[in-house]
């Protein structure tokens, strides 16, 4: 008799994965006029599924054979990733309705892409990694190519894709040699088999690195990040809203628990590795975008950079730099959904403007507007006492705790260069001439959005607890197992 | 014993000679029809290695689908086999050249291959013992609706997610001139027929 595994830890994404299917057929019987109403269930899908995995899902578990795992770290990730999707969603509707993009799969493959991340942070085994990050990959190259008819959307779907699937190669053969060295691909296998502090064959190494090298790719770190600006700039703008977000959020999760939980013995043999993706993530991110003039490539070079940040406490491979990461994420999360969100108001005569220059004068004809974005570039820059400044705070700390200095300077560097282009902006919105006006009004939903990360990024100083200690406790869960 | 030996000799004999064929035939039709024939002997081996799930998934998959597509392409696309095998003999030497350096290779690759001693015993899917009774294809549905079902249902999702972009990128909901059959029915010779007194030699 063969038993069933245990559903439970599972329940989020499985509900999830029926919400789509039931939102699938609802679109396929009441074609593209419902795609309004397909979006706000799949929000509502997304509420729910972080419902049931705060208050069903019991951690720390783990099931299907170990290939799913269910911790604290895996929730935290979790409930981010759903933010940052339910967000992109909420962002979205208005803009493909006007664009004429409203089809009813839009919100569907963003549901099947988040399905995808959390099935990534769950993964327990290389199997089940892989399979989590082609789902989400899969979807977000279609959402990316979303505007078949232009060519720019096209080509950023297609780069994506080509590029994408390189990458999936170069992390299924570092699997593959793994594999073939160990003689297993489960995560709490692998620890085991690296328990003793033996030697490690050049075989192995050769594996991780292709592993990691994977991974970077997913999360856009240098130097796998050429098809970072071109996607952001082709995809449609609310595709990069999300791109910018939730995907991140997931890919850096899984950096974070392969290396820490099956390689986490290791740390001496991959930690340089994550030192010169961080270091150079760090300095393109900061110099690449000082010449851009389109705001999307500009947030791409600054994803690049926020990535870097965030690897340096992965570099530091102890308890505090994974801390460190998950707070940079959460605080991450609220500056670009935020910063998206007036990147989506940027219209002038219904018309997308992308450029950096008609943001100039915005002070004189969109006072708030321009004071919630300068509150995210001020945050972005890491000015105190907003919440990117506590969020650099803490993967540097964790990085001079780990004894990492160098790099904790080299951070501190770009951080001036960078602040550089972002305080541009404000310059450019506070003292220049304005050109023409945006279009009004921008929307409830899009106040309501830039209404609340505005205010969690400018007053998270006040009440940093909640989230250092959910990261904290996300964080142990993570080198307990 | 004798008979198991003869019939591996038969069938791997047929395997490599229909093999030859498939890249020797003139006519890219008997080259499938070849093709077909290796992929039936080759499941013939599987059967005697005991393997018959693989032999039956050979046959439904390979015969059955591929090699009858690889038929459909050959049949509709115009490709001059013959000119392409031009200069073949030209190219020989230099062709098996490099097989021959391939195969050294892979000898010297394969003859030092050495797995970890340790590394056998954490395989998580070991092969079924003889004894237990459990044919292959039990063992096959037992890891993968079993013990990989969760890989198995995202695979699915995969496949799924891959469906729906392939219809959302290429689907193009073009004006379609529909039957309707009252209209056919309703049709009266004097709505549509003309009849025209045309004088010898005028035209009308």
């Amino acid at each position: 008799m063969t038993q069933i595994p245990d559903l439970l830890p599972a329940l989020p994404e499985i509900f999830l994965a029926i919400a789509g299917m039931a939102l699938l057929m609802l679109g396929a019987f009441k074609g593209d006029g419902a795609t309004r109403l397909v979006a706000y269930l799949t929000v509502m899908s997304f509420v729910i599924a972080g419902f049931l995995l705060l208050v069903v899902v019991e951690t720390p578990a783990e099931t299907f054979n170990g290939m799913f795992v269910a911790d604290d770290f895996a929730v935290f990730m979790k409930i981010l990733a759903l933010l940052g999707s339910a967000f992109a969603v909420i962002m979205s509707q208005r803009f493909i309705e006007r664009e004429q993009m409203a089809r009813i799969e839009f919100p569907v493959l963003f549901l099947f892409a988040t399905l995808g991340m959390m099935m990534m942070i769950s993964a327990g085994d290389l199997l089940s990694l892989y399979l989590g990050l082609e789902l989400q990959s899969l979807s977000l190259y279609v959402v990316a190519a979303f505007r078949r008819d232009t060519v720019r959307s096209s080509e950023a779907g297609l780069k994506y894709f080509v590029l994408g699937a390189l990458s999936s190669g170069m992390l299924l053969y570092g699997a593959s040699l793994v594999y073939g060295f160990t003689g297993t691909t489960s995560f709490s296998g692998l620890a085991e088999a690296f328990a003793g502090g033996g030697e490690v064959g050049i075989g192995l190494i050769l594996g991780i690195v292709f592993v990691s090298a994977g991974l970077a790719f997913k999360v856009s770190a240098v130097p796998f990040h050429m098809w970072t600006p071109d996607v952001y700039e082709g995809a449609p703008t609310p595709v990069t809203a999300f791109f910018a977000v939730a995907p991140k959020i997931a890919a850096i999760a899984l950096f974070v628990r392969v290396m820490i939980e099956p390689f986490g013995e290791l740390v001496q043999q991959w930690q340089q590795i994550v030192l010169a993706i961080s270091i150079l993530s760090m300095i393109l991110g900061a110099y690449a975008a000082i010449n851009q003039t389109n705001i999307k490539r500009l947030m791409a070079y600054s994803s690049i950079g926020h990535v870097g940040y965030a690897l340096m406490g992965l570099a530091a491979g102890s308890e505090a730099g994974v801390r460190g990461v998950l707070v940079y994420m959460a605080i991450y999360l609220a500056m670009n959904v935020g910063t998206f969100a007036c990147i989506l108001c940027m219209r002038v005569n219904g018309r997308m403007v992308e450029g950096i220059n008609d943001l100039s004068g915005l002070s004189r004809t969109h006072p708030l507007m321009a004071l919630v974005l300068a509150v995210f570039m001020f945050s972005m820059a890491g000015i105190p006492p907003l919440a990117g400044f506590f969020a650099k705070l803490q993967v540097f700390l964790a990085a001079i705790d780990a004894g990492l200095i160098t790099l904790a300077v080299i951070g501190g560097l770009t951080s001036v260069v960078g602040a550089f282009y972002y305080i541009r902006i404000i310059k450019l919105m506070y003292f220049d001439d304005p050109v023409e006006s945006f279009d009004r009004p921008i929307g409830n939903d899009m106040t309501l959005v830039l209404t609340g990360t505005g205010l969690f990024t400018a007053f998270f100083f006040l009440f940093p607890a909640p989230i250092v200690d959910a990261a904290a406790r996300a964080a142990a869960s993570l080198f307990a197992g | 014993m004798v008979i198991q030996g003869l019939a591996f000799y038969l069938f791997a004999l047929m395997t490599v000679a229909s093999g030859a064929m498939v890249i020797t035939a003139r006519n890219p039709v008997h080259s499938v029809l070849f093709l077909i024939l290796a992929f039936f002997n080759s499941a013939a081996l599987f059967l005697l290695m005991g393997a018959e799930f693989v032999a039956f998934i050979l046959i439904i998959v390979y015969v059955g689908a591929v090699a009858v597509l690889f038929l459909f392409v050959v049949m509709m696309l115009d490709i001059d086999f013959a000119r392409l095998r031009e200069g073949f003999l030209n190219y020989l030497p230099i062709g098996a050249l490099v097989g021959l350096i391939l195969l050294v290779e892979l000898l010297l690759v394969l003859g030092a291959w050495a797995i970890l001693p340790e590394s056998e015993l954490r395989v998580t899917a070991p092969a079924p013992e003889a004894a237990s009774g459990l044919t292959n294809t039990e063992a096959l549905g037992n890891l993968i609706y079993t013990e990989y079902v969760y890989a198995f249902q995202v695979a699915g999702l995969v496949l799924l997610v891959a469906m729906i972009g392939a219809i959302v990128l290429t689907l193009r909901s073009r004006p379609v001139r529909r039957q309707r059959i009252a209209d056919q029915v309703n049709r009266r010779p004097e709505d549509v027929l003309v009849v025209r007194k045309v004088d010898p030699g005028e035209g009308i």
